[in-house]
């Protein structure tokens, strides 16, 4: 009974190196299309990429040269105006959900809501917000684009707060509660403080989201051929400048809609690997 | 049993969890500058009935109190229990200071976090006191401005007695204030508590009857959600009057 069995053994070893191995494989597989796209953009991209590309203006159709230095400032203005309007609302938002609301219907609502509104495809955001604040104000601008961007970030933000905020321990609340401390001091002092790395790492990932939104733009922000800081005018951004310049007949700014792609893909690479380590120093701190 | 100067005096005090009554009937008179014990089995209502004390209670939600509890003679019921709560600090179960503040910040929380304004050399005063009421000063004065989190557990649940101390309150609860710690950290503290009780009242949960018979003057017996026995603690330990309690002391159940 006790004899042991060396050609079984080793075919289950082998058994197990085949089924190991076949799951690597599977695993890595996700991570295939994301060298593909980064190696794809920096095949076509990075010969258009030079200074003038960051510091010029885009040149008139037909002439080559010229940069994207209206569309990289337009990109910047909307997202911060997106953020101004949509970080308040929905950090407030997850304030009341986490920490007044709980288990309350009122709750549940703004949850459905959340979680609908996030659903909302991008180009019907970009239709109303039109309605919003194009039509009343009479022309495109950069504010309504941005209007349209916080839309789109709400939803995120929202559940993102909520989430971080309930995992302040209990006993942090209880601690400041027994020191007398009213509630709302407490959260604003207290729960609001030990959470934020992870409310910022929330806003973060929301802002990466957005900063490659293109739908919202196309009837809003509009595009703009000239530089311009002022929000009230249509304004230029690298998703518009893609699009615009990838359906022109130019061979020139095909090549430059493919720098302006790689210049996009690495700042939101770039927010999310700011966004991880954020994520990895709150891990750090419990 | 009659108590000469009541700190707490309760009358009829029930607690609730929505229909469950998690204290039942309980009317116990406190003393002043004593250390008090709260003992008994797990579940049996120990912290819940000290956090009637401080109306930390009524924040869970669905809980309720009836009853009467008195501060001096003061009813807590009717008081604002931000005021209640200045007046009667809490330490817990496992050390919690803030994370985000300082060693320095956390001694003051109770001040900082009410927004009030201190001078310099006030608050410098104030930590410095707190600090060496709670026995933490030497070990800590020269690291004030690192996180209070960088601390051993023993020492986060002493700057959490600095922090509930600087504030002066009348009573200290403490809810199984060692139970989290090792033995060495856990007499640091017992020790810590004898010595506050010329400053302060202190009502301490445990489940360690040793320590309860070292540290206590009063012990109240809690089986159940019923006040079984309430007395000072030599006479509770040694000559029990209900079964119940000897059994527990006798570690027939726990």
């Amino acid at each position: 009974m006790n004899a042991s069995y060396p050609a079984r053994e080793n075919w289950r070893r082998w058994k197990n190196q085949i089924v190991l191995t076949i799951i690597t494989v599977l695993a890595l597989l996700p991570a295939v299309p994301l060298f593909l796209i980064l190696f794809q953009l920096f095949k076509e991209g990075l010969s258009s990429l030079s200074l003038d590309f960051f510091l010029h203006l885009p040149a008139p159709p037909g002439e080559s040269g010229g940069g994207i230095a209206n569309a990289i400032v337009g990109t910047i203005i909307l997202v911060g105006l997106a953020t101004l309007i949509g970080v308040p609302i929905s950090v407030m938002a997850g304030i009341y959900l986490s920490e007044y609301g709980r288990a309350g219907r009122l709750s549940e609502v703004i949850r459905v809501c959340a979680d609908v509104l996030q659903g909302v495809p991008s180009i019907v955001i970009g239709i109303v917000a039109y309605a919003w604040v194009v039509k009343p104000l009479g022309h495109f601008s950069a504010l309504s684009g941005s209007v349209a961007l916080a839309l789109m970030m709400i939803p995120v933000v929202v559940r993102t707060t909520e989430e971080v905020l309930r995992l302040v321990p209990d006993i942090l609340r209880e601690a400041s509660l027994a020191l007398g401390v009213p509630y709302w001091r407490t959260v604003l002092k207290v729960v609001l403080p030990t959470g934020m790395v992870g409310v910022s790492t929330g806003i973060l990932i929301a802002v990466a989201r957005i900063a490659g939104e293109t739908a919202p733009l196309l009837f809003t922000a509009f595009g703009n051929q000239f530089m311009t800081w002022n929000p009230l005018e249509p304004m230029n951004a690298l998703p518009l400048v893609i699009f615009n310049y990838a359906m022109s007949p130019y061979e020139d700014w095909w090549r430059q809609a493919w720098g302006a792609s790689l210049v996009l893909v690495l700042m939101v690479l770039g927010l999310n690997v700011v966004s991880r380590v954020l994520a990895r120093k709150i891990a750090g701190e419990k | 049993m009659k108590i000469a100067y009541p700190i707490f005096r309760t009358e009829d005090l029930c607690a609730y969890y929505g229909d469950f009554m998690a204290i039942k009937h309980v009317t116990v008179q406190i003393p002043q500058h004593q250390v008090t014990a709260v003992m008994g089995p797990s579940g049996c209502g120990k912290t819940t009935f000290i956090r009637c004390l401080n109306r930390l209670h009524e924040l869970t939600p669905g809980a309720r109190i009836t009853g009467k509890v008195y501060l001096r003679d003061e009813d807590i019921l009717e008081m604002d229990p931000i005021v209640v709560r200045r007046r009667v600090g809490m330490v817990f179960q496992r050390p919690n200071p803030f994370p985000t503040m300082t060693i320095y910040e956390n001694v003051l929380a109770g001040y900082k976090l009410l927004g009030i304004r201190l001078k310099r050399e006030e608050a410098d005063r104030i930590v410095e006191d707190a600090l060496r009421k709670a026995a933490l000063w030497e070990e800590v004065k020269d690291v004030l401005h690192r996180r209070g989190t960088f601390l051993s557990g023993g020492q986060q649940q002493r700057l959490c007695i600095a922090r509930a101390l600087a504030v002066n309150p009348e009573v200290l609860l403490m809810d199984e204030p060692t139970s989290a710690l090792d033995p060495k950290a856990t007499l640091q503290i017992e020790n810590l508590i004898v010595e506050l009780k010329n400053t302060v009242t202190i009502v301490i949960v445990t489940h360690n009857m040793p320590q309860a018979g070292r540290i206590s003057d009063y012990t109240a017996f809690f089986y159940l959600g019923e006040l079984i026995e309430f007395g000072p603690t030599a006479e509770v330990f040694t000559n029990p009057k209900d079964p119940r309690t000897e059994e527990y002391l006798t570690g027939k159940f726990s």
